[in-house]
């Protein structure tokens, strides 16, 4: 604790807070206020009510009208603050509203109604984390019944693990052959597999569409899974890296009578690993958060990743904010913990090559 | 017993030639050091030798057996490289069993060729460490355990001295000559460094350009080089050269005319030296005497004088601008802008080459 404020109150000259200090400081202040502003806002608006999120009310915090059930009636009314013209303040029951005015009551009295003027009133409101929105989608199935979050859940992890396993497979043994083997059209082939880059993704959505469909995988996760396996990016990215593992200790072990899949596997990968994990990573956000390929090859919900299910919230006919706000922190939060958990390969690496 | 052979041994890398033809026969036993300037072709050379690069043309036989489709791991060698190549991700342990591993030696025997190898190179107590926690003198030895516990043929050294400081660079040379007395292996030891050359090699081949120059014992270079390069090479400071033309000759024994004036008699010449060609002089700055101005062959307008206390250098242009370098033992007085006189011929090692390079007479040992 003690070290992380020493860390975080660090200055140029130690003591002394400068210019430099104040325009640092207030720079990577505005950074994270900028990162973190709108993940915080989603996280507390996951809280509100339907009603506020269509209003879009700007409070920060949940606020929620409270309501009374009143003795024979089946639905819970809503309580309001009138101050009165002599400044008095009640706290009233809403009955109905009657053209400018609003037919209220007192809750310990509700039959005896008498109308005030609507602009004399505002709602009586209490803050209040609404709970519901992560309970019901998630174990109800939302308010229709439909959602199926562990489904969605686990198909979207059944994606993501199984595409990421096998981006990394594939694209290491690309990087191995493309930075540690010498052939003819070596370089052609980095140069082809790059410039798939230059294609945007939209474009070979109506041709990748065809081959899907005629391999049969349509509404199949590995439908999902297979197109996108192979990824230039992945396989630039490891061959750069690779390109750094000195030859040398390929070819000693190649004295050392181990055959190319013991040097793939034993000595290539291992001190590949901090590029894997970035790979990792970036292949887990990819797939977690894939959204139009999955649109277009999944048609029955039983095959719904989690971000199609998400849409789901929002249509035409229904809009339910609250429950996608809240479905959607629950979905970034995978992603949050696996970049939590690897992020220190990123930035360790093995710093001891054991070269020179 | 594991000889080595190489008959005409070429290599190409497209259409550059990097080795010319290479003919080299290595005992059995033998500590053989390759030795030359950067970019001669000698790692490529020992590269061949291991199995890394493919062989253009030429037969390598390891005991009479040719190799050249065999691949590195099959030809029963181990190979310690400049680097050392060390696995980074494993302890010093799993790099010294991970060959033994990939060739199914049985567990038993791998420990018990570990542990000996630990044992020898005084490494028992960092099996468990990884190579970044080693020093530069300890990860050499790991590279060299790596190569021990193989049991190979033959030894091959890249470089292995080149990343040390000086001190631990003599301490590791004199290990690696007990290794070779100890273990009485093939070494096949790749170098420019002609100190190392000249204190462990049994035979050195001096290359050049992807050819072999000369391939004789430490001294027979130095007594004896077959060329100018070669008698250029071995020796430091490097020999003087000087252009000279063969005035009268008598049998065995010539006058020859200096290009910078004045004259040197040689003896002991054995090529065909006819009056009036012209040839290159050549004598070894140790064997440069130091007389009073004008009582030598040539008078050296001095330029430096460096002074190490147990022997100094002495560094001057002669007459015809020609630099010349004089080794002296003990201390010299002479100071930068004087002029002294060099007495050239009352050693008897001094050289002579033909306009080719050819060596013309032969040295004669030192030591008698």
């Amino acid at each position: 604790m003690g070290a992380a404020i020493r860390f975080l109150t660090r200055t140029r000259e130690p003591g002394r807070l400068g210019w430099t200090d104040i325009l640092a400081y207030a720079y990577l202040v505005l950074g994270v206020v900028l990162i973190l502003a709108p993940v915080l806002w989603l996280f507390v608006s996951s809280f509100k009510s339907q009603r506020a999120l269509i209003e879009s009310d700007p409070r920060f915090l949940p606020y929620e009208q409270v309501t009374v059930t009143l003795p024979g009636s089946t639905r819970p009314s809503g309580l309001v603050e009138w101050t009165a013209p002599d400044g008095n303040r009640r706290v009233l029951v809403q009955i109905r509203p009657s053209g400018t005015d609003l037919v209220v009551a007192d809750p310990a009295k509700p039959d005896e109604t008498f109308a005030v003027p609507r602009r004399e009133t505002r709602p009586h409101e209490r803050v209040r984390a609404r709970v519901e929105n992560y309970v019901e989608p998630t174990l109800q199935g939302g308010r229709t019944g439909t959602f199926q979050f562990p489904r969605y859940f686990a198909n979207s992890a059944f994606v993501t693990i199984l595409a990421t396993l096998i981006t990394l497979t594939i694209s290491s043994m690309a990087a191995f052959a493309l930075s540690k083997y010498r052939f003819r059209g070596r370089d052609t082939f980095m140069f082809l597999i790059v410039a798939t880059l230059l294609m945007p993704a939209t474009v070979i959505l109506v041709p990748l569409f065809v081959v899907v469909k005629n391999f049969g995988m349509l509404d199949s996760l590995w439908g999902v899974i297979i197109p996108g396996a192979a990824t230039p990016t992945g396989v630039f990215l490891l061959r750069q890296y690779m390109l750094t593992i000195p030859d040398e200790l390929i070819e000693a072990a190649r004295m050392d009578a181990a055959s190319e899949w013991k040097i793939y596997y034993r000595i290539v990968l291992p001190l590949a690993l901090p590029a894997l994990a970035v790979l990792a990573i970036l292949s887990i956000i990819w797939r977690w958060n894939d959204f139009l390929w999955p649109l277009v090859v999944l048609t029955r919900s039983e095959t719904f990743t989690l971000q199609l299910g998400l849409s789901s919230f929002k249509g035409e006919m229904n809009d339910a904010t609250h429950y996608l706000l809240a479905m959607t922190v629950l979905t970034l939060l995978p992603v949050t913990f696996v970049f939590a958990f690897l992020q220190k390969y990123i930035t360790t690496g093995i710093a001891n090559t054991g070269m020179k | 017993m594991a000889t080595l052979d190489l008959v005409g041994v070429r290599k190409s890398f497209g259409p550059t030639d990097v080795i010319h033809g290479v003919d080299l026969s290595i005992a059995h036993g033998e500590f053989c050091v390759f030795v030359g300037p950067s970019g001669c072709g000698k790692s490529t050379l020992l590269r061949m030798i291991a199995g890394l690069e493919s062989v253009t043309a030429g037969e390598l036989r390891i005991d009479g057996q040719r190799v050249n489709e065999l691949g590195a791991a099959e030809r029963g060698l181990a190979m310690v490289f400049q680097s050392y190549a060390l696995y980074p991700h494993m302890s010093v342990r799993q790099n010294l069993s991970f060959g033994l591993e990939n060739m199914r030696v049985a567990k038993a025997e791998i420990d018990r060729r570990v542990a000996e190898a630990a044992r020898m190179l005084r490494l028992e107590a960092y099996l468990d460490r990884r190579p970044g926690a080693l020093s530069g003198g300890q990860r050499q030895r790991v590279a060299i355990g790596r190569a021990v516990v193989r049991e190979p043929r033959i030894f091959l050294f890249d470089e292995p001295l080149s990343n040390l400081d000086a001190e631990l660079r003599v301490r590791m040379r004199a290990e690696l000559g007990a290794l070779h007395d100890r273990l009485g292996n093939t070494m096949i030891y790749v170098t420019h460094d002609q100190v190392e050359a000249m204190t462990l090699a049994d035979r050195i081949a001096v290359l050049r350009d992807g050819r072999c120059e000369q391939f004789d014992r430490p001294l027979e270079l130095y007594n004896a080089p077959a060329n100018i390069f070669v008698a250029g090479f071995i020796g430091s400071p490097r020999m003087n050269f000087l252009p000279a033309r063969v005035g009268k000759r008598e049998g065995a024994a010539a006058t020859l005319a200096l290009a910078a004036g004045g004259q040197v008699r040689v003896d002991g010449l054995a090529g065909p030296a006819a009056e009036g060609a012209e040839v290159t002089f050549g004598v070894r700055p140790e064997h440069v005497q130091l007389v009073a101005a004008g009582a030598g062959e040539i008078d050296l307008r001095v330029s430096l004088t460096e002074q190490l206390g147990g022997e100094s250098y002495v560094y001057g242009t002669i007459g015809d601008g020609h630099e010349m370098t004089a080794r002296l033992q003990g201390q010299t007085r002479v100071r930068a802008g004087e002029s002294v006189g060099l007495s050239l011929s009352r050693s008897t090692a001094t050289y002579l080459f033909d306009k080719d390079g050819r060596a013309l007479k032969r040295g004669v040992a030192e030591a008698r």
